[in-house]
């Protein structure tokens, strides 16, 4: 129950359609039971009594009766439905909000395809027992409340042997419940598995071909298709064997009436009409009786849908703008490390170990090292993505925890490894970080990360719209519209975070050219792995197991004789053979 | 920003139409992956027939029977012996009921599991050119996605449609035998329920397929934000985000709201048209029996088969809404399953086992597309065991040249040889076996990291497995794992470096040991000491065979027998490095330009 009052406040605002709903559906079960009164009322009194003059007065006051049951219907199905959907509203909204914060941390550990099944599977889950689910319960007791009323009124013997093929009705449901439920959930993960070997085929579809084991991937799949249809059809199994079972309890009741009701009828009290009356009431409560596990099952999938979604809601946002934290416009770009040292969470070891460096406004760094010495790292800790563990990141002097994010966010251009390109058109991409931006501006931005002319050589130009993920360009091209949309933003400081590795030599030469301008009055940070891409910067941070191993300009290092010069001895070994061939 | 261009701020694509109209063609080709059942179909519809006629025959029994024979002439020995009856008949539809369940899902699931495995099997087949043009997401909905849309009509629809119809007919044939006058006063009803069944439906159902379409293209930018949240978080959009979501949600909002207020409205007319019918039977139902035309139990009998009627008409108008979701997917099954692959094995292909790995083109011309020629005739001969680079720009035709050998696409003039014989007239799965391409994004498949290097050849011995990393070299660091070959990986996971997957995939392909090695060398994300190991490593794979390299470092390029420059499909220079350099032509220029690079 605390996860329903949890996520109280996207619901209860909505309470008086929810209310509404209810009262109306208290019309609506109580309008259903009037039926078998009617008829019996029209056997008894008109027929057997041989009062014809009330049959009019009971066609037409079941009509109106019905008119009234529809009525209600309507209403407590509208307003049922309004209350689940604008809690879905609010959900969404709140769920939305909060992913747009969630830290870097955060994604780290989460998967795009969870997070999708709790904003889909889970608010749906949740909603449908809101809507739909709590209003079947409560008309499920009222149904059978109602019934047994009218039945204890017209004969109480009759009304106790239903009453009693009730519990056996309810073990069968419950024990059908039991058994299909985990099998139901087998066949989810069944089909979740078939979902991921189908995924991992199509995406590695040029491993398979390369390898030619396309026969493999078939005899592979036919397991997973082969065990998500034994699983369903053992589930099915469970259904044939409970659901038949549970209809032949209710029929049972009916049984039962046809001979002792018979009998009451021949010989005792029961009138013709009630005895009619009592087939239709044994119908109306075995109906919602067999649907009890269906409900009682959306309870309980909503109880944990809520859960999974109170997990993302109660996430702590740890990034956030301190209370005294100010919007200083645009900064300077001076960033000082002072003994920075981060862990990640959850992991063993350190990221950074007690870094520090000083870098002046308008200097070009260059990052290098292996793959996990911690260069990323730097640059995220600049852009507050995440919390050093240890020491201060300062930018224009100031600690980054005393800008405003959105001043740091706006002050600092990210290029990442991985250009992401949303589905937009390539214009909107470009001014994806300045929306407000002219389309002369946005051109601008374009030559001058070299992208202008491939965009112009679309059949749509600017306006062409990309499909999901940048659909339909190369690594190269969708690396130079992330680029133009750094540049867009004209930032103090530029991190190109090895952004140039994709495309190839001869592109990449052309685009450092149009770094180099653009890198005047900015600071710069590159990250990369070719000498040929930091050798002109005016530091050179070499990182090794989160160390500053070796810092200085391209000739200092080169003398030092460390890492750097064995890089470079690697790099350039092919070149200065054939330096020597050429003197030669 | 103005409302208008928030809501232009990310674009999707609406194509994703819910339902197609009714087809007859799409229909019996849907109906014939049922026919694999075959004699389950007529079991199941035997077991169908009986369930329907036992829920037809007991409000026989109690209406008209126990009312008008038992009741009315007090006999309860007859009442007992309906009781009996009725408890026989319920027992007999008892098992029938389970058999009909279980034979109804095990023909559903037959079919959806052929379906499923022929469109799994015929993408296998499929070339290139249909995966460039698609993404791995669109492709998987299809399989799963589209296939499980089926699986309600193959289990239940086609079936349940028949009982319904079977069921109505019977009801009404039963009310015109009871009572012809009663029948046709009560059967008013009938038109009502119809019409309301399909026209009120059908403007029911396009309101939802509005809030569906709506649904998916929030999700679509759901998912999408999701992905790209790092870009949005480091240009700080998250407000100018939230203020198109707001827009996506508020339209789904009212989509939804709309749909839910038709549905309900539906709720009336179904109460009144089934009063109605009560209103009507009461009415003259107890004149008739008034005037002694019927019993009463027949009128009791109309009133418990006028309960039934609405429930089969209901269930109908589902199963068209199922039939019409289910033409849109099948129309999207069928689009893959009718695909033809580009490239087509021969029947009678030549299964040659001892390759010796000698290629030759000969004046091959290829075009993606008519606007973009690829390759202009060209010519080439690369004996067995050597080792040529392939240099150019982006766009020169590098990758063609390497796509042809392994067949992905077929050339569209000249032909290719290998050991003298034209690739066409080989297998495909042959040759392919023999020509691998070790890519630059090396695919991890989950799984260990010894199934991953099986899957090079998926019956190799734990030894083959264990040599083939060794020889590499990958067995250093696989060892270092946690669970050295036992060690769980997948694809995005971090268990592995850039460089280690790199490895992985060369062990791989040195398990599969083909004749001939095609490598698209990796120029992206390793650092250099890493790159040097992974160059020893490549040395060992290629020793032995013909390989084709798309090189961009210059040692690699340096150290190939022969150099292939290229640009714009044609074979500019050829020649080893020392040839070209004296040449002093194209290849010289790329060398010195990098040479620049390095000393400016």
């Amino acid at each position: 129950m605390q996860i329903f009052n949890a996520l109280r406040q996207y619901y209860w605002p909505f309470r008086r359609y929810f209310l509404g709903s209810i009262f109306f559906l208290v019309f609506v079960t109580g309008f259903t039971v009037v039926y078998p009164i009617f008829l019996q009322l029209a056997i008894d009194e008109g027929i057997v009594n041989q009062n014809y003059d009330l049959i009019p007065i009971l066609a037409i006051g079941f009509i109106i009766v019905m008119m009234f049951k529809g009525l209600a219907a309507f209403f407590h199905q509208y307003w049922g439905d309004v209350f689940g959907i604008k809690t879905v509203y609010q959900l969404r909204k709140g769920l939305y909000e909060k992913l747009q914060y969630l830290p870097f941390r955060y994604y780290d550990n989460a998967r795009t395809g969870d997070l999708m099944s709790r904003l889909t599977a889970d608010v749906e889950g949740f909603r449908f027992f809101l809507s739909f689910g709590f209003a079947q319960l409560f008309n499920f007791v009222m149904i059978i409340v109602f019934s047994l009323i009218v039945m204890f009124y017209y004969s109480p013997q009759l009304a106790l042997i239903t009453l009693f093929m009730m519990p056996i009705l309810a073990i069968t449901v419950q024990r059908f419940d039991k058994f299909v439920h985990p099998a139901f959930k087998e066949i989810r993960i069944s089909m979740a598995s078939l979902n991921t070997r189908v995924q991992e085929n199509v995406s590695g579809m040029n491993t398979v071909k390369s390898l030619s084991k396309e026969e493999f991937e078939k005899d592979r799949f036919d397991e997973k298709n082969s065990h998500y249809r034994d699983r369903y059809l053992y589930t099915s199994g469970i259904w044939s064997k409970y659901f038949p079972v549970m209809e032949f309890i209710g029929n049972v009741a009916v049984v039962l009436l046809l001979a002792y009701g018979g009998y009451l009828a021949i010989y005792g009290t029961l009138t013709p009409g009630a005895f009619v009356a009592f087939f239709s009431l044994v119908w109306y409560i075995m109906g919602p009786l067999m649907n009890l596990g269906f409900i009682i099952n959306t309870f309980s999938q909503s109880k944990a849908s809520g859960e999974r979604l109170l997990e993302v809601l109660n996430e702590p946002v740890d990034i956030k703008d301190d209370e005294t934290a100010i919007d200083a416009g645009r900064l300077t770009g001076d960033v000082s490390f002072e003994d920075v040292s981060f862990y990640y969470p959850n992991e063993e070891k350190s990221a950074l170990r007690n870094v520090s460096f000083q870098v002046n406004h308008g200097e070009t760094i260059g990052l290098m090292g292996q793959t996990g010495a911690g260069k990323s790292s730097v640059t995220q800790l600049i852009a507050r993505f995440y919390e050093a563990t240890h020491g201060q990141v300062k930018i224009d002097g100031k600690s980054v925890q005393d800008y405003t994010i959105k001043t740091l966010r706006e002050n600092i251009g990210f290029v990442l490894q991985e250009p992401f390109l949303f589905s937009s058109s390539i214009r909107d991409n470009i001014s994806y970080g300045r929306p407000e931006a002219g389309l002369d501006e946005i051109i601008e931005a374009a030559r001058r990360a070299d992208a202008h002319e491939f965009i112009e050589a679309l059949p749509n130009g600017y306006d062409t719209v990309l499909g999901e993920r940048g659909m339909g360009l190369s690594g190269g091209q969708k690396q130079r519209i992330s680029i133009a949309r750094a540049l867009l933003v004209n930032p103090s400081i530029l991190i190109l975070d090895d952004a140039t590795s994709a495309v190839d030599m001869q592109t990449e030469v052309k685009i450092q050219k149009a770094f180099r301008e653009l890198m005047k009055g900015r600071t710069t940070f590159i990250i990369a792995h070719r000498i040929s891409s930091v050798q002109h910067a005016d530091q050179i941070f070499v990182l090794e197991n989160g160390k500053m191993k070796e810092q200085g300009k391209h000739n200092e290092l080169l003398e030092e004789g460390g890492m750097y010069k064995r890089i470079y001895d690697i790099q350039y070994q092919d070149l200065q053979s054939i330096e020597k061939e050429s003197i030669r | 920003m103005s409302t208008t261009r928030v809501m232009e701020r990310f674009r999707y694509s609406q194509d994703t139409a819910i339902e197609k109209p009714f087809n007859w063609e799409k229909l019996t080709r849907l109906l014939h992956y049922m026919k694999e059942s075959g004699s389950l179909i007529v079991k199941a519809i035997v077991a169908m027939l009986i369930t329907t006629a036992v829920r037809l025959i007991v409000p026989l029994i109690i209406g008209q029977w126990a009312l008008d024979f038992a009741l009315a002439n007090e006999d309860y020995g007859l009442m007992l012996q309906l009781a009996v009856f009725a408890l026989s008949l319920y027992i007999f539809s008892l098992f029938a009921n389970r058999l009909r369940i279980k034979w109804t899902n095990e023909i559903g699931q037959n079919a959806i599991h052929a379906l499923r495995k022929q469109l799994f099997n015929h993408i296998q087949g499929l070339s290139n050119r249909f995966f460039d043009n698609r993404s791995a997401g669109s492709i998987l909905v299809r399989v799963v996605n589209d296939v499980n849309a089926l699986q309600e009509l193959f289990t239940n629809g086609i079936i349940n449609m028949l009982m319904d119809m079977i069921m109505l007919i019977s009801i009404v044939i039963i009310l015109f035998t009871l009572s012809p006058p009663l029948a046709l006063a009560v059967l008013i009803v009938l038109p009502i329920m119809f019409f309301i069944s399909t026209k009120l439906r059908r403007n029911i159902r396009r309101s939802w397929q509005t809030v569906r379409i709506r649904q998916s293209k929030l999700n679509s930018h759901l998912n999408e934000s999701i992905q790209g949240v790092r870009v949005t978080q480091s240009f700080s959009q998250e407000e100018n985000n939230m203020a198109f979501f707001k827009g996506v949600n508020k339209e789904n909002y009212d989509a939804w709201d709309e749909a839910s207020k038709k549905s309900a409205v539906f709720r009336p007319f179904v109460e009144m048209a089934n009063a109605l019918g009560s209103a009507v039977l009461i009415w003259y139902g107890a004149y008739l029996v008034m005037t002694g035309s019927i019993g009463f139990g027949v009128l009791v009998s109309f009133a418990f088969f006028l309960g039934m009627f609405w429930e089969p008409i209901s269930r109908l108008g589902q199963v068209y809404n199922q039939l019409l979701v289910a033409m849109a997917s099948s129309e999207r099954i069928f689009e893959f399953l009718d695909e033809e692959p580009n490239v087509k094995s021969k029947h009678d292909g030549n299964e040659a086992t001892n390759l010796k790995g000698d290629i030759q083109f000969e004046s091959v011309t290829f075009a993606y597309d008519e606007s973009r020629k690829a390759l202009n005739s060209i010519s080439l001969s690369i004996p067995k065991g050597q080792t040529i680079a392939l240099v150019g720009h982006t766009g020169s035709g590098k990758s063609t040249i390497a796509n042809l050998i392994s067949r992905y696409y077929d050339p569209t003039g000249g032909r290719i040889m290998l050991d003298g014989v034209d690739l066409k007239d080989y297998k495909l799965h042959r040759l392919r076996e023999e020509v691998s391409t070790v890519l630059q994004d090396t695919f991890i498949f989950s799984g260990t990291i010894r199934e991953n290097i099986r899957f090079g050849k998926p019956d190799a011995t734990d030894e083959e497995v264990e040599q083939a990393a060794t020889a590499i070299g990958a067995n250093h660091f696989i060892e270092k794992l946690q669970n050295g070959y036992e060690t769980e990986v997948e694809e995005r996971g971090n268990v592995l470096s850039v460089g280690e997957r790199q490895l992985l995939s060369f062990a791989r392909t040195l398990l599969a040991n083909p004749k001939i090695i095609i490598l698209d060398e990796a120029t992206a994300s390793i650092d250099t000491e890493t790159e040097v190991k992974i160059q020893q490593a490549l040395k060992t794979l290629l020793h032995g065979r013909t390989s084709i390299m798309i090189a961009h470092r210059l040692s690699t390029i340096r150290e190939a027998d022969n150099i292939i420059v290229l640009e714009q499909g044609n074979v500019l220079e050829n020649g080893n490095h020392e040839q070209l350099m004296k040449r002093e032509g194209k290849y010289f220029d790329l060398v010195m330009s990098q040479f620049k690079a390095l000393t400016v």
